[in-house]
């Protein structure tokens, strides 16, 4: 079984006019996101661009390729980990550092992927969830981790040896920069070729196995490039907030960005960075109001899965396009 | 003998999804009767039987069973009517055996054949018992799942294509099963493509072609019809 | 004393005992996820939530009630059920129409409401539940101590497990119930209230889960976490037993407990992630489950 109906169901068609919206709003977005510090807490804007690159990673696998994972914590907190480690004991300078937890998410991603790719929709889901409630039980158990402390006191380090990223508006300008890089490569891969065979592979997989191409192959490298990306993400947070703990790592965590993508929109570029900014601005809200946090979670999936399938986004894109074609 | 309708269908429409599929489909069928539905492949035949069960997405239409509305009724509710259905892929339980495949469906109304009168009727079923359904050959399958219907007490039954695919000899055997039952009085609509068969036991024929009845033929007067049918046929 | 490995023949018994136990709930559950599954083609994600809420319905009915385990061992199935009919005929049924993965995060959400609500009435701590008196203590078999209490929750779970295998295999409710996961649309055309059947079957898998958790209230302590702690490696016995049959979910399951419990004897770090790892050898070796009728 497949994830057709899932996103076919969401994707309005796309006209030039729909186009140069899209790219107005996000230079918009651009816009608001380099003034944003002046305003606002760079350290929660600097969590809602990680968990934005997060979502956007996790949509890659699940707007584009039609699969759930349900596992991708792993990535996300295990770079978390690995960076954290670096820059900490082995005192890799930043970039390193980064990279290093990017490489483990993308080794980890292609080894998930390996196995989980074998079966299809629900177990692919169940699959995914176990392999990462694995990677939870080791890092709670392996010393390195600081089990229910985590790694604390990561140091920034410095960006390219000169900038000192203890500075909290340089520490988000390069955040800033990360996640536009990791954004536009997700907008390349999805706009290129291979973007397109995937999608051909979520609409109808026998249909591409027939013109001789192996859906199985293109799944797995848009499996480790999410994880990868979803790494990426965790390193750089990791660095931010100078922490890596077990929190990243949990089914919890997965469950969450799978709300951030259905809540924005799946599917779609901008959705999953919608989402994320939602789902992060709730839980800060929340946090401090004394309402029980992971309730509203899942009420929040329960009416999103119940009323509003194609996410805040989604929902704006059918009504834009609704109104272009009207 | 205009006798009343036991089943009168008027401007049935049926969607599958966005799909329209029935445009509007007239006709209608008196007790004791067996009516044909036939047509080309993709004409609306076996959506039209399918509307009648509810098993379709979306129906409109007028279609009064015993008086009853029956677009009104509760999908699960169609059987209790009397109505048996006995779809073209047969729908075998590779899951259950002969024995509990032909036991399965409950009977809703009394006068419903008791299992040796069905073996006597299709003997190639007998002594397959505790062999898995869908181990019987493609025509054992269809007497199968006539006979379960048998056993009910429908005396309304919905047949789409129970000759496809089937080897001859079978065909006679399930031609002379339908025979019989048409003298203890069952209605019956038949979806079939082989007009041999159809001929063989129909009373009178409704021609569909995509979506609409477009002609009605009674069964005397099918010879002086041929040509105008092999058109409708596509052959 | 006899040593295995180094490890001395009580031990290891006891392990295995243990192991037993923890066997025969994931025989519960898995049995339960893999109806709800193969009828409904729902992952129920709730499952560890309708298991922790048979045990607070357990610990609640003694706390705030009075009421004994054994009536117990009833009512709380039967409450847990109540509540998952009103989960399929609200929330389910809806989403039959749509891509199944949809029912997967509904569940989620589900369980999410349920753990998060009840950790912020109930806290995060565990609260203890007596062993009935007429289950106290044990027998002395010589090669090792058996306590009572844990060889009635392996009896009462296979017996659970191996009734409810009987009425699915051997009777008419069963059969309408095979029937209706191979061809939903066909029983109902014989006039069987399939949507009816679907909310009674969630119900019941839902109770046995349920079941569970009040069995589970005197050994475990109950707590909102003890949902999340047992479903995921019930996922994974489901992986490597894969859906096709009833009974060998069953085999499966205790299959695991048993490996669980000499993983933790010889080799304890490890023994969190044992499933796991017979989950990553399966799908190696037979990625469609042990029992499957796929492959």
């Amino acid at each position: 079984m497949n994830s057709t109906t899932m996103v076919s169901s969401l994707e309005a068609p796309r006209t030039r006019r729909h186009r140069t919206t899209g790219g107005l709003l996000l230079a918009l977005v651009a816009l608001l996101m380099i003034c944003a510090p002046l305003a606002i807490y760079p350290l929660f804007l600097i969590k809602i661009l990680c968990f934005a690159l997060f979502a956007a990673a996790f949509n890659l696998v699940l707007g584009y390729a039609g699969l759930l994972s349900f596992g991708h914590a792993a990535f996300f907190g295990g770079a978390a980990y690995i960076t954290a480690h670096a820059a900490k004991v082995w005192q890799l300078p930043f970039e390193l550092a980064v990279l290093a937890g990017t490489a483990f998410a993308a080794l980890l991603g292609l080894a998930f992927g390996t196995l989980a790719i074998r079966r299809h929709g629900i177990y692919f889901a169940m699959i995914t969830l176990a392999l990462a409630q694995m990677v939870y039980f080791m890092a709670v158990q392996m010393p390195f981790t600081g089990g229910e402390d985590g790694i604390q006191a990561v140091p920034r380090g410095y960006l390219l040896g000169i900038i000192d990223l203890r500075d909290i508006t340089a520490m988000y300008y390069t955040v800033l920069g990360g996640t536009i890089l990791g954004l536009v490569i997700i907008w390349r891969t999805v706009n290129s070729p291979f973007g397109h065979i995937l999608s051909a592979i979520r609409e109808n997989e026998t249909r591409v196995t027939s013109l001789g191409l192996k859906p199985e192959r293109y799944k797995l490298i848009a499996f480790t490039l999410s994880a990868a990306l979803s790494g990426f993400a965790g390193a750089l947070k990791a660095i931010a907030f100078q922490l890596a703990s077990l929190v990243d790592v949990t089914w919890h965590m997965s469950g969450e960005v799978i709300l951030m993508t259905l809540l924005g929109g799946m599917g779609t570029l901008i959705g999953p960075i919608v989402g994320a900014s939602i789902v992060v601005g709730l839980e800060h809200f929340l946090s401090t109001s004394g309402l029980p946090i992971t309730f509203i979670i899942g009420l929040f999936f329960v009416v999103c899965v119940m009323m509003f399938r194609r996410g805040v986004f989604g929902e704006l894109k059918a009504l834009l396009a609704f109104k272009t074609l009207t | 003998m205009a006798e009343a309708s036991l089943l009168d269908v008027k401007g049935l429409e049926a969607w599958y999804g966005e799909s329209h599929v029935l445009h509007g489909i007239d006709f209608d069928v008196r007790k004791g009767e067996v009516v044909t539905l036939i047509g080309r492949n993709g004409a609306g035949k076996t959506t039209t039987l399918r509307s009648l069960i509810g098993v379709v997405g979306k129906r409109r239409g007028a279609c009064s069973y015993k008086g009853a509305d029956l677009l009104k009724v509760a999908p699960h509710k169609v059987a209790r009517l009397g109505i048996g259905y006995v779809p073209e892929e047969r729908g075998i339980f590779s899951s259950l055996t002969v024995l509990e495949n032909l036991l399965f469906p409950p009977a809703w109304q009394a006068g419903g054949m008791a299992v040796e009168e069905i073996y006597g009727l299709f003997p190639n079923l007998k002594g397959r018992d505790s062999t898995s359904g869908t181990r019987l050959s493609g025509g054992e399958q269809q007497m199968l799942a006539i006979g379960r219907i048998l056993r009910t007490g429908a005396d309304f039954i919905l047949l789409d294509e129970p000759t496809e695919g089937i080897a001859p000899v079978i065909i006679e055997e399930i031609g002379a099963a339908l025979r019989i039952l048409k003298d203890r009085g069952m209605t019956i609509i038949l979806v079939e493509q082989n007009l041999r068969f159809a001929a063989s036991i129909a009373d009178r024929h409704y021609v569909l072609d995509q979506g609409k009845v477009v002609d009605e033929i009674s069964n005397n007067a099918l010879d002086a019809n041929m040509d105008r049918l092999n058109r409708y046929l596509g052959v | 004393m006899t040593d295995i490995f180094g490890v001395p023949i009580v031990v290891l018994l006891g392990q295995l005992l243990l192991g037993l136990i923890n066997g025969s709930f994931y025989a519960l559950l898995s049995l339960g996820l893999a109806i709800i599954f193969g009828m409904l083609n729902v992952i129920n994600f709730a499952h560890g939530a309708f298991y922790m809420l048979g045990g607070f319905a357990a610990w609640l009915l003694l706390s705030a009630l009075g009421i004994g385990y054994w009536e117990t061992l009833i009512a709380a199935p039967l409450m847990v059920g109540a509540l998952g009919a009103v989960v399929e005929r609200l929330f389910l049924k809806r989403l039959y129409r749509v891509d199944h993965l949809y029912s997967l995060l509904l569940t989620f959400g589900i369980a999410l409401m349920l753990e998060g609500l009840f950790r912020h009435v109930f806290g995060a701590a565990g609260k203890p539940y007596p062993i009935p008196p007429s289950l106290t203590g044990g027998i002395n078999l010589g090669f090792m101590f058996l306590p009572m209490y844990r060889a009635w929750v392996i009896v009462a779970s296979l017996a659970v497990c191996i009734a409810t295998w009987l009425a699915i295999e051997r009777t008419k409710l069963g059969a309408y119930l095979r029937a209706a996961t191979e061809n939903p649309g066909l029983v109902q055309a014989f006039g069987i209230n399939v949507p009816f059947m679907l909310t009674a079957t969630y119900a019941f898998c839902v109770g046995l889960a349920g079941f569970a958790g009040a069995l589970a209230a005197p050994l475990y302590q109950v707590s909102p976490g003890m949902g999340p702690s047992v479903i995921i490696v019930v996922f994974a016995v489901v992986v490597i037993g894969g859906m096709g049959s009833i009974g060998g979910a069953i085999v499966t399951a205790l299959a695991l407990g048993i490996i669980e419990g000499l993983t933790k004897t010889f080799y304890p770090a490890a023994s969190s992630i044992a499933v796991f790892v017979v989950m990553v050898l399966v799908i190696l070796i037979r990625p469609s489950g042990l029992f499957s009728r796929e492959a």
